[in-house]
């Protein structure tokens, strides 16, 4: 029953002309509620799930391009999933070595200590790119990313690989809850203590690693605090550290300062929440986060009227991350064409990312988490406490032609395609890291190790592809493989897996 | 992508001929297929047409055992393992002398072509690998982060002529270390065949429709821009050690003899975190090192361009002077380096190690900044103004003849 009849069998009831005018109203309102939500359409459902997640398949994109712009983002927030659906590896809650056994420890012992802690590490890096191949919320995972990059922590100092997972699986239960919470969860995490020297803090010498980049890095940005302020926050801090039995949070009393201190002008006997209460009450700790998630999913260069309209809300939330993220992904920056193809694929992005776009099966990730080490990054090892810088500084002439030769050599019409002796050992070998030593050299020694065998044939993808979507097929495939129209002039073609080979080796898909 | 860097690869894509005058100077108007002569015409005109190699000591070489203060009494007690033996140091002086497996660069000490510097390192030491190759690499302060290489900075200030192939050259690895930066021309590549196939797979053609896209194509057109100016053609005389560090240094002197242009070359010889078993380990990749850099010699002398050409070596710190339990070496601070060339000033420079000194780690004071090394490239060797590039005024040292 459309509306006009249930306004006409309403006069007919002898309804008063009060409800009369309110059911007018109400019709007049929701007509202007179906004008405002239309739907994205197939070029915004592409838009929106290879922003919020790593690819988007044709059946995907027809799914997606008959909701809403609120729709749309409701349906990717309710998918959002706090528990990793990959069963952790065996050794994530280990408890640490002993201490005492530590400085016993002969060489060799460490040196099998070490070589197990990188091979931990290896097999986390697995763990997680399986997660982002199988999970039912890409969006999760981009957001674990984020914040992985956000409170940036190194293996390479950490050593003792299950914090980084109990790290990462931190990071992810909050990745989509409550930004202060995380923080506090931060501030007390082990792998963060440890990288952050905040384990060793104490009173009589405060360490203020941790103190200045919870300011510079984490929620303020630079410029909004002085030394000052870090010395007093630093001193809050102290005796917040590890037990070396259990690896669990510790508050060491005997080594807590307990003084007054002065924090933003503010004196008390801070404890470090209260510290973290501080940053948090401060907008430009809403607007730090606001700006560095646009630059993650929107644009390189926020909108700062749009970036404080956003960050407003997010603070007057409480830090509901969700709630911010649904403004960010209904936002009209966000669809707004110029910031289309704007952003430059991560080498993780991009790895997995062509996996899942094309059905490729890897029975061993190994070789494709290592080539995302080749491509610049490597999980769990970002370069200094800063993250990866992102952006332009993924693509040099390196990095480029190494990205298209992974293409190459994955876009060839072999069967069992080797991704290891030829083209992958080639691209580790630009790395030239021998005699076998340091960090590169063992990766190229794993490589080996790994004889990474893909089952994938892109003329059977391609030809599937043809029969299941039929005439529009190709136009399509352009589609769900790029962002935007090619660069180069391709050269027509009826056959499917000819157009996917120049359209992988267009400039163009290196962009989001 | 940089304004700079597309004006210069806009007049290729454009499809200007290279020839011409530009700025009163003429230009070769195909320089790939000049004969090895010393120079190319760009560089002529160029203060670039001094070349800078950099050899990257990956992973910490211990200086102490690289430059050995053999007279010092103090050397032996550190390190009753590990310590070259007295008869076996390569005397440079009553005091100091080079690790045995430095022999083949004896004959440049001769000649006055080796620069021996002591005492190399900055206030303030880390002892992290990666935070203290990234001190060296954008020549900041122990606790300030920049961005930009110093290279890059340099190039950024005074660019090099367009025609050149690139800035400067990666041999054999994937990191741009002082070479990354928003605004410098790096290519990256192991072996220049290798990379002039790879480089088919470029596609550098249409419009720049956003900043990514542009900084993309830029990348494309360096790659090709580069492609299209280095070649294998030369047959060397020289031979070149068979070996990882040998074909750096063979990839490397076909880039100088592809006669592209371009102003710095890094190489890298990777291994010395030698935290044990040193003494093999370290005889080792000295050896590679000092082959290397004797075909280097050779082969730039063949090419007429060893009198235009600094080598320099350089990695993250040294190793601390008492030897630990595995015969190894832990992370230390200031180390000895190598600066060699037909107008270096041979000799040594800097401090001998105050192993009386030591600071409370056990580790070495410096005695010369590692950015005076710097500003003497800047400065002395391409007519630069280092104190804008390097944010501050560093001394510089008189090793140059330039």
């Amino acid at each position: 029953m459309n509306r006009q009849k249930i306004l006409r069998h309403r006069i007919k009831a002898g309804i008063a002309p009060m409800s009369f005018l309110l059911c007018f109203f109400l019709f007049f309102l929701s007509g202007l509620s179906v004008a405002a939500q239309p739907t994205i359409g197939a070029d915004g459902a592409r838009h929106l799930l290879n922003r919020a997640g790593f690819s988007a398949s044709a059946d995907e994109i027809n799914l997606f391009a008959a909701l809403s712009r609120s729709d749309a983002a409701d349906k990717l927030l309710k998918a959002v999933n706090p528990i990793a659906v990959t069963p952790p590896p065996e050794w994530a809650n280990d408890e640490p070595p002993v201490q005492k056994k530590l400085q016993a420890r002969t060489r060799e012992e460490q040196q099998a200590l070490q070589k197990m802690n990188n091979e931990h590490a290896q097999e986390l890096r697995e763990w997680w790119f399986h997660e982002m191949m199988v999970t039912p919320s890409p969006l999760t995972e981009k957001m674990t990313l984020f914040w992985h990059n956000h409170f940036a922590t190194s293996q390479q100092k950490v050593k003792f690989t299950p914090f980084l997972y109990q790290q990462n699986t931190m990071l992810r239960r909050n990745a989509m809850g409550n930004f202060g919470t995380m923080l506090r969860e931060v501030a007390r995490d082990p792998a963060m203590l440890i990288y952050l020297d905040g384990a060793n803090s104490r009173k009589e010498q405060p360490n203020e690693n941790f103190a200045r980049e919870v300011m510079e890095l984490f929620t303020l940005g630079e410029g909004h605090y002085t030394e000052k302020d870090i010395k007093e926050a630093a001193r809050a801090f102290t005796g917040w550290s590890v037990d070396r039995d259990t690896g669990q949070f510790m508050f060491r009393r005997g080594i807590h300062d307990y003084g007054m201190k002065t924090v933003f002008n503010k004196s008390g006997n801070f404890e470090g929440d209260e510290i973290i209460d501080l940053l948090l009450a401060k907008p430009e700790t809403a607007e730090f986060i606001t700006r560095k998630l646009w630059k993650e999913f929107i644009s390189p260069m926020p909108d700062e009227m749009d970036v404080k309209r956003m960050a407003a809300i997010f603070k007057n939330s409480g830090y509901n991350i969700a709630k911010l993220m649904k403004i960010m992904l209904t936002s009209d920056a966000f669809y707004a064409p110029l910031n289309r193809a704007v952003l430059i694929k991560s080498p993780v992005e991009f790895v997995v990312g062509t996996l899942k776009t094309f059905d490729i099966q890897a029975p061993n990730l190994r070789t494709f988490v290592i080539a995302g080490a080749l491509l610049g990054q490597n999980l769990f090892t970002p370069p200094n406490v800063k993250g990866w810088p992102g952006g332009e500084v993924w693509i040099n002439s390196a990095t480029l032609l190494g990205r298209k030769q992974l293409l190459d050599r994955l876009f060839t019409n072999e069967d069992r395609i080797d991704m290891t002796l030829r083209n992958i050992d080639e691209m580790a070998m630009r790395n030239g890291d021998q005699p076998p030593a340091g960090r590169e050299a063992r990766m190229q020694r794993q490589l080996q190790k790994q004889m990474g065998t893909v089952n994938w044939n892109l003329d059977k993808w391609a030809l599937h592809y043809q029969q299941t979507r039929g005439a529009a097929a190709l136009q399509d495939l352009t589609r769900v493989v790029l962002a935007i129209a090619p660069q180069a002039a391709l050269s027509v073609s009826e056959n499917p897996s000819d157009w996917v080979r120049q359209l992988v080796a267009d400039p163009a898909y290196q962009l989001k | 992508m940089d304004r700079r860097r597309f004006l210069r690869l806009g007049l290729l894509s454009a499809g200007v001929p290279l020839a011409g005058r530009i700025n009163g100077i003429s230009w070769a108007a195909n320089p790939s297929v000049a004969t090895p002569a010393s120079t190319t015409a760009a560089a002529v005109a160029s203060p670039y047409a001094h070349l800078l190699i950099l050899v990257e000591l990956k992973g910490a070489n211990d200086g102490l055992n690289t430059v050995i203060p053999y007279s010092d009494p103090l050397y032996a007690q550190l390190r009753p393992k590990i310590a070259i033996a007295r008869d076996q140091v390569l005397a440079l002086s009553e005091r100091e002398g080079l690790h045995p497996s430095l022999n083949p660069l004896m004959p440049l000490w001769q000649n006055k072509e080796l620069a021996v510097i002591q005492g190399v390192g900055y206030p303030k030491p880390n002892l992290s690998h990666f935070r203290s190759i990234e001190i060296w690499d954008t020549a900041s302060n122990s606790e300030e982060y920049l961005g930009a290489g110093w290279l890059a900075r340099t190039f950024a200030a005074m660019p090099t002529p367009f025609q050149f192939a690139a800035d400067g050259i990666v041999v054999g690895s994937s990191d741009m270390g002082p070479l990354s930066g928003p605004q410098v021309r790096t290519i990256a590549l192991a072996d220049t065949r290798q990379f002039l196939q790879q480089a088919r797979l470029a596609k550098p053609d249409g419009d720049q429709r956003n900043a990514a896209l542009k900084h993309i194509l830029g990348v494309e057109s360096e790659i090709v821009h580069a492609a299209a100016k280095l070649n294998t053609n030369y047959a060397f005389k020289t031979e070149f050690p068979k070996n990882n560090f040998g074909n750096q240094i063979r990839t490397a002197s076909q880039l100088v003899a592809s006669n592209a242009g371009m102003a710095t070359i890094r190489l890298t010889l990777s291994g010395f975190d030698t935290h044990a078993g040193q003494l093999g380990t370290q005889a080792n990749l000295l050896k590679d090192l000092a082959e290397g850099l004797a075909a280097l010699k050779a082969s730039l002398t063949e090419l007429n361009r060893w009198d235009s050409t600094t080598i320099m070596t350089y990695s993250e710190f040294g190793r601390r002077p008492k030897e630990n339990q595995s015969g190894g070496t832990d992370h230390g601070t200031a180390s000895a380096h190598f600066v060699m060339g037909g107008s270096v000033k041979g000799g040594l420079y800097g401090q001998a190690p105050q192993l009386s000194r030591l600071d409370g780690n056990g580790n070495l004071p410096f005695a010369v900044d590692f950015r005076s090394l710097y500003a003497t490239v800047i400065d002395k060797w391409w007519r630069g103004d280092s104190s804008k590039i390097l944010g501050g005024k560093f001394d510089t040292l008189d090793l140059l003849s330039a």
